[in-house]
Parts: C-alpha cells; structure tokens; sequence
C-alpha cells in the first residue's frame, strides 16, 4: 500500500520537477489524490522540496480548496455566492446542518458526506445551487427539497 | 494543421476560413457552465445520435458554442443561419426540431420565448427584449464559436489584429492607441491599461510578464468565466498584442479552480495557438517570442488582488503587500509584471481591428467601450448583459432584465461586489461607469450585479458581506483583520435584537478606519457594503436596533411564523414538513404553530399552498 503511495508523490514531484513555485499546485494535486492533505505526506513535501514545513502547512491552510480533514463519501457544496444567498441560499444551508447533523467545513461522523460552502460557482440563474459530488447540479433549491435530496443520494447508493 | 512561418503564409490561411461558406443549416447548442446545470449536455448527445444515424435525414451541420448570456433560459438552441431561437429545450424536442425545422424549415412554437410583458413570440434572438438593447461587441462572438476550434475563431477575423500589429506597429504607437480609444481596466479600479502598459515597458528589467486576472472571485459574476469558456482565443490574442506593445515573452493565465470548463477551454486553446505558431517562439516568422502558462488558483478572494496573485502564482500563500513600488516596476519574481483582467484583454483586438476613434465613440466621456454585467438575484432574466458604459442601471433592470419576478417590488441592486454598496430606487438613473458609481459610494467592481427586492433585508445583506470577507481577508494587517471582526459582532447584534442607537455611529468610525488604513483594495473597499446600506437604507437599521422588528422579514432572531386562520384550510401539508413538529390542529381546522418549538426553517410557509402561513 505504502509503495503505491509513494509512487504516485514520486510521479507528482517529478511532473513539477520540485521547483518551490509549484508548491500550491503539488498540494492540489495530492489532495486530488487522497482528498486531503495527510500529515505525513505534508513532512514528505517539505522534505524533498526543502521547505520548511510551517510554510508547508501555511499554504496548506491558506488555501480554500485544500484540506487538512478527510472528505466523506459524498461531497455536497452548497454555494453562498450573493445571487443565491438573496435567494434563501442560507436555509438550505441551515437544513442540510440540521439533517446531516454536522457544520459546513465538516464531514460526518460516519464519513458518509461532507457538507461545504463555495463562493459561487457561476449558475446565479438557477440559484440557490447546491452540488453534489463535483458534478451533479439542483438548481433552485429549497429547504424543504433539502430530505428528498439527500435521501436521493443515499438510495443510489443502496442500489 | 501545420505551423505558419510568415505573416503573408498566415493571411492566405485566415482568409480560406473566413471565405468558407456552408449551404446547410446549423444547429448551435449553447454549452457553458450554466447550460450544463440545466441539461445542455443531454441535448447535445440528442443531436449527436442523430447525426450518427445512417439512412435518410435532413443534413445540418451541428456546433456546440460557449455561454450565449440568457441564462434563464437555457439550453438554448440557434438554428442558422435564419437566426431562430429556441429555448429550455429538452432531449425530447431534437428529433422535432430537426424534422420540423430542418427538414420542413417550419417553426416549432412552444419552444420559442415568449415575452412576459407582451405576451408576444419571439422568432430571433434579436427580437428578445433581453437582447434588444444589449451591444454585444466582446461576448457576440460566444454565439458563433466552438472554442475547441481555432478556425471557428479565424473565420470570424481572429489573429487578424495581432498579424496587423506584427506587420510593423510601433509598440509606441500601439501603447498610445490603446490610450486613445480609453480602455479602463475591467476587473475593478478602472485603471487606464495603457498607463499600466507604458509604465511596464519603460521598466529596467530583462524578463517581463503580463498577467491576465481570471480569478473572478467576486460572487454573483461570472462573465470573465464565460468569455473564457467561450471564446479564449480573443483574450489569448489581447494578451499577445500587449506583450508586444510591453516588450514581453512570457505571460501567465491565473484561473481560478472552480472553472474547470474555462481551465480546459484555454488550455486546449493555448495549445492551438502554439501549432500554428500564434503563440512560442518566433511568431508567424517576425521574431517575436511570448509563451502562456497556466496558473491554477486555489480558492482565495484576495489573490484577485494583484500583488496577492503574484504571490500565489510564486507558490506562497496569497497575501498582498504594500504598494510603494508599483507591480509594473516589481511584480512576479520580482520583474516589471503588467496585470489586466480577462475582459480587458479581449477588448485589445477590438480596438486594433476597429480603431481607437470608433472605440472611442461607445460610452461616456470618462468610461469607454462597452462592459458585460452578469444580472442576477431577483430579477426575471437572469443572464450575462453586454452594455455600452452610460446606461442606466434602469435600463439594464427592468428593459433588459424585465424587471423583479412575482410582482414584488424593487429594493436594491448591489453593484461591485464585496467591495462595491448597494444602490437604492432613487438612484436607478444613474449612468453606469466608473466615476459614476465610485461618487455614489459603490463601484463598477468586476460587474456584478445583484438585484434585490422587498424581501431582502439591508441589514443581513451587510452581515453578509461582512461574514464573507471576513473568511476571505487573509489576516496580516491589523485594520482588516480587526476592523471586519468588530464590525461583523456589531451588525451581527443588530440582527438578533441587541443593537444600541450608538452602534450606527461606531461603524462608521470603524468604516472609516479601514478604509484609510489598510494594506490592500480588500481591506480599504471592504466597509463600502455596510456603508452603503447604512447610508441608504437607515431606516432598516432604525426597525432593528430601535423597534426590534426585521421589516423583510429576514433575520431569525426578529420575525415569528403565524398561521392566518382564515386562510388555512387544515390541509395538514405544513404539519407533515415541520421537523420539529411544532405544527398541530385537527383535520380540515385551522392549525397552530408552537412557538417554543418553531425552529424558524420556513418549511411551512414554503409548503402552504393557500398562503395562510405568514411572517410577522
């Protein structure tokens, strides 16, 4: 498992040949591999790119898509850009906390979903916009569409 | 296709692609990232079956093109060249469309818009109201081009600027053309490009960068992601011709990451322009040298300032610095860096194709050209809007946007973003440009803007914005850092019911502050959303902090649900819903919300269909 591991960090490094301006894009890439930013490979990066691992994590918790906590299975971002929020985008927030029991910036205790805000991602015409795993778009979302959504997601899962 | 090695080879080649012409009909999908969220990619695989099937059908051609603005609407379906709009199509309506329209050349009506006001049809885009009024000079060509193919955009007179500029121009000559016509950048100050241009060419220093800003952070505007989506070879163009005139060969694309369709669409498009030679070493045989890369931002407000974008680009986290030495004299690594925003760059061909005296002629004294705004919020049309600079923000809401939806009335509109205000009904005839909107306390900003209507809460609105950049500000001046934190605690009390009449007069003197003593533009801008609705909207302030009440019947803390009785029919829909079950009463009687138990979600008022649940 470990060896695997270390192949992929290998073949990242190499892509950006260590040059220390390619740091944000290193850690973008680990974090598309693991989802996160795992400790130990955050010392590894600042070993081999020889800089100091405060400045390591300090770009790492700069960063708004970076990570330092493993995402759930199922990634849901709720955008809170302007056009959505006028449009009742925080009650939608509000009921996803409710139902999955946990904050935004947070994953569930069961690992299952992580709950996120994004700054708008451009689709103010249907706003308010929730996404689900990256890719799946609701447009005009409610409070009470916030159960039927999530139970959607599970039940596929179940399929 | 193969490179080109000289200015009379690329003539030849741009003129066999705008000499095409083709007999059959198009089909044109819209596909940017809107079109996406509602479906455009279904239609498009719709018509590629068709088009995959053997045997007898009606011939078209089919093209697959960017954003075409009227988001509301989407997927929108063009059929050329007669110029026929259809719009929200479905999967369901492609083989009717192209058995009717393609084939019988008839109109499939249900599918054409219908103008809300008249009641009338709307057979052509232009005919559209939202469309009517709109100059569409930049975002035009998004209609016409598929951006994965450079030849769309030749054939409609792309690179033809930069091989006019190649011929022999002076970078003088160019730098003072480009004065000439006026172009203010887009991104926000409305700086003027040619100063920024001239004071980088005149610069010491070897190696040189310009830096095209697509780190469109401002929420609520898209329009730089769609001019990226949809037609990156006119800022690819813009940013070569500004290299030229600065005397510079390496360039970067700082795009944020939350675009992937617009950061496929310009790498695509790079590597296009570098087979043919439009982009690399020694372009189109005259010598001259520029090369793009792409820097991929990692979801940071700030590093749309430009020092902060450096610095993200060097790979440090994304924190401005001061401004005493200017970025054309040290930027990126250190080096005379000249940094223009996405639409800025696509205006420059436009002005060398046209001329700086017809680009001149657009728009007011102060502000030339035209601006794309992305209309959003509570507004019928929802869209990106192409507008000559003067316009009124009237016409821009209710003639092209058509006004606010379910017959409520208008509020405001934010313009500027999280460093811009909000503006009342009084000021909806003012011109829009820079100076305009800087005196009445807002901003051009980037080109957002946010209509709001009556229930939208002021107050909330400045909690909002302050929430916002108070997680955005990166924290290392102490009047930003602070002065947010402080202003956010005491608007925050406003909304729950603990505001003190003395609170309005510490904003401002915290306002003040910030904007006289912080390091960067977010700090110094970030009090104009508070500022504004103070000086707006104090009247709204005054309900919360003296009569406890929020008029827009939005913050929590301030408002209560009641059932009217005589308007519940008992139905029990709402009862069902409540996750707290605080709704109870008999079946077919009039129900009875507990108040100790309302959790204030709003699910009941959303769910009654007789509209018995009210906010008091």
């Amino acid at each position: 498992m470990m060896k695997r591991e270390e192949i992929m960090l290998e073949k990242i490094f190499k892509k950006y040949k260590l040059q220390k301006s390619a740091l944000v894009q290193i850690l973008q890439d680990i974090q598309a591999e693991y989802g996160y930013l795992p400790e130990d490979v955050l010392r590894q990066v600042s070993q081999k790119m020889k800089i100091p691992l405060i400045e390591v994590f300090g770009v790492a918790t700069f960063y708004k898509s970076l990570s330092l906590i493993p995402r759930g299975r199922h990634h849901i971002q709720v955008c809170t850009g302007t056009a959505c929020h006028v449009r009742g985008a925080k009650r939608v927030l509000e009921e996803f906390e409710r139902d999955l029991c946990t904050c935004a910036g947070q994953t569930t205790e069961d690992q299952e979903f992580s709950l996120e805000t994004v700054n708008c991602v451009g689709a103010c015409a249907l706003g308010p916009m929730v996404i689900v795993d990256g890719g799946k778009y609701h447009g005009h979302m409610t409070a009470t569409k916030v159960k039927p959504c999530i139970r959607k997601i599970t039940s596929k899962e179940a399929e | 296709m193969k490179k080109i090695h000289s200015l009379a080879e690329f003539s030849r080649f741009q003129k066999t692609w705008s000499a095409r012409k083709n007999g059959d009909p198009t089909v044109v999908v819209s596909s940017g990232t809107c079109g996406h969220a509602r479906g455009s990619e279904d239609v498009i695989i719709a018509f590629e079956k068709v088009l995959s099937r053997r045997g007898k059908r009606p011939q078209f051609d089919f093209k697959v093109t960017g954003c075409h603005g009227f988001c509301e609407v989407e997927p929108i379906v063009r059929i050329e060249p007669r110029g026929i709009f259809y719009q929200r199509v479905t999967p369901a309506d492609v083989e009717e469309i192209i058995s009717e329209t393609i084939g019988e050349g008839k109109i499939v009506d249900r599918l054409l818009f219908r103008d809300p006001v008249t009641g009338e049809k709307c057979l052509h885009g232009k005919d559209i109201p939202f469309y009517r009024k709109q100059k569409l000079l930049i975002s035009g060509n998004n209609m016409r081009i598929n951006p994965a193919h450079i030849e769309d955009y030749l054939a409609l007179g792309g690179y033809t600027a930069l091989a006019k500029v190649l011929k022999g121009v002076k970078p003088e000559r160019l730098i003072d053309e480009v004065k000439k016509a006026g172009l203010r950048g887009r991104g926000g100050g409305g700086f003027f490009a040619w100063k920024k241009w001239e004071s980088c060419r005149n610069a010491h220093g070897k190696i040189k960068y310009v830096i095209c800003n697509a780190d469109e952070g401002d929420p609520g505007a898209y329009m730089d992601r769609s001019l990226l989506e949809g037609n990156p070879h006119s800022i690819l163009e813009g940013m070569i011709i500004g290299a030229y005139a600065i005397g510079v060969s390496e360039g970067y694309i700082y795009v944020r990451r939350e675009y992937p369709l617009a950061i496929q669409n310009v790498e695509t498009a790079i590597e296009q322009a570098r087979r043919l030679g439009l982009l690399g070493k020694d372009i189109l045989g005259t010598g001259f040298s520029f090369d793009v890369k792409i820097a991929i931002g990692g979801g940071a407000f700030v590093c749309g300032e430009s020092t902060a974008l450096m610095s993200s680009i060097e790979g440090k986290r994304g924190e401005p610095r001061a401004k005493y030495v200017h970025t054309v004299e040290k930027g990126l690594w250190n080096r005379p860096s000249n940094l223009n925003n996405v639409e800025t760059w696509a205006n420059v061909p436009l002005i060398i194709n046209k001329g700086a005296k017809w680009y001149s002629r657009i728009g007011t004294a102060g502000s030339k050209g035209t601006k794309i705004f992305s209309l959003v919020g509570k507004i019928q049309n929802t869209g990106l809007v192409e507008v000559p600079m003067g316009i009124t923000l009237r016409e821009i809401i209710f003639d092209i946007g058509g006004g606010i939806p379910d017959g409520k009335k208008f509020k405001a509109v934010q313009t500027g973003g999280p460093s811009g205000g909000c503006l009342p009904e009084s000021l909806l005839d003012l011109p829009v440009d820079f100076d305009r909107l800087s005196e009445v306390g807002s901003m051009m900003g980037s080109g957002g803007m946010i209509v709001m209507d009556e229930t939208t809460c002021m107050v909330d609105i400045a909690k909002y914005f302050l929430n916002f950049l108070l997680d955005e500000s990166c924290g290392m001046c102490f009047p930003c850092r602070e002065g947010l934190d402080q202003l956010l605690t005491i608007v925050t009390a406003i909304t729950v019911g603990k505001g003190k009449p003395e609170d309005l007069q510490l904003l401002q003197e915290i306002g003040g502050m910030m904007k006289d003593a912080s390091l960067c533009a977010l700090g110094r801008t970030a009090p104009n959303p508070l500022l504004s609705t103070m000086r707006y909207f104090q009247d709204e302030y005054e309900a919360h902090i003296l009569k406890k009440k929020c008029p827009a019947g939005v913050c929590k803390a301030l408002i209560c649900y009641e059932i009217w009785k005589d308007k519940c029919a008992g139905c029990a829909a709402c009862a069902k819903l409540c996750p707290e079950k605080a709704i109870s009463g008999a079946k077919n009687r009039p129900h009875e919300i507990d108040l100790a138990k309302c959790i204030k979600c709003g699910i009941c008022k959303d769910t009654c269909k007789y509209g018995a649940i009210q906010v008091i």
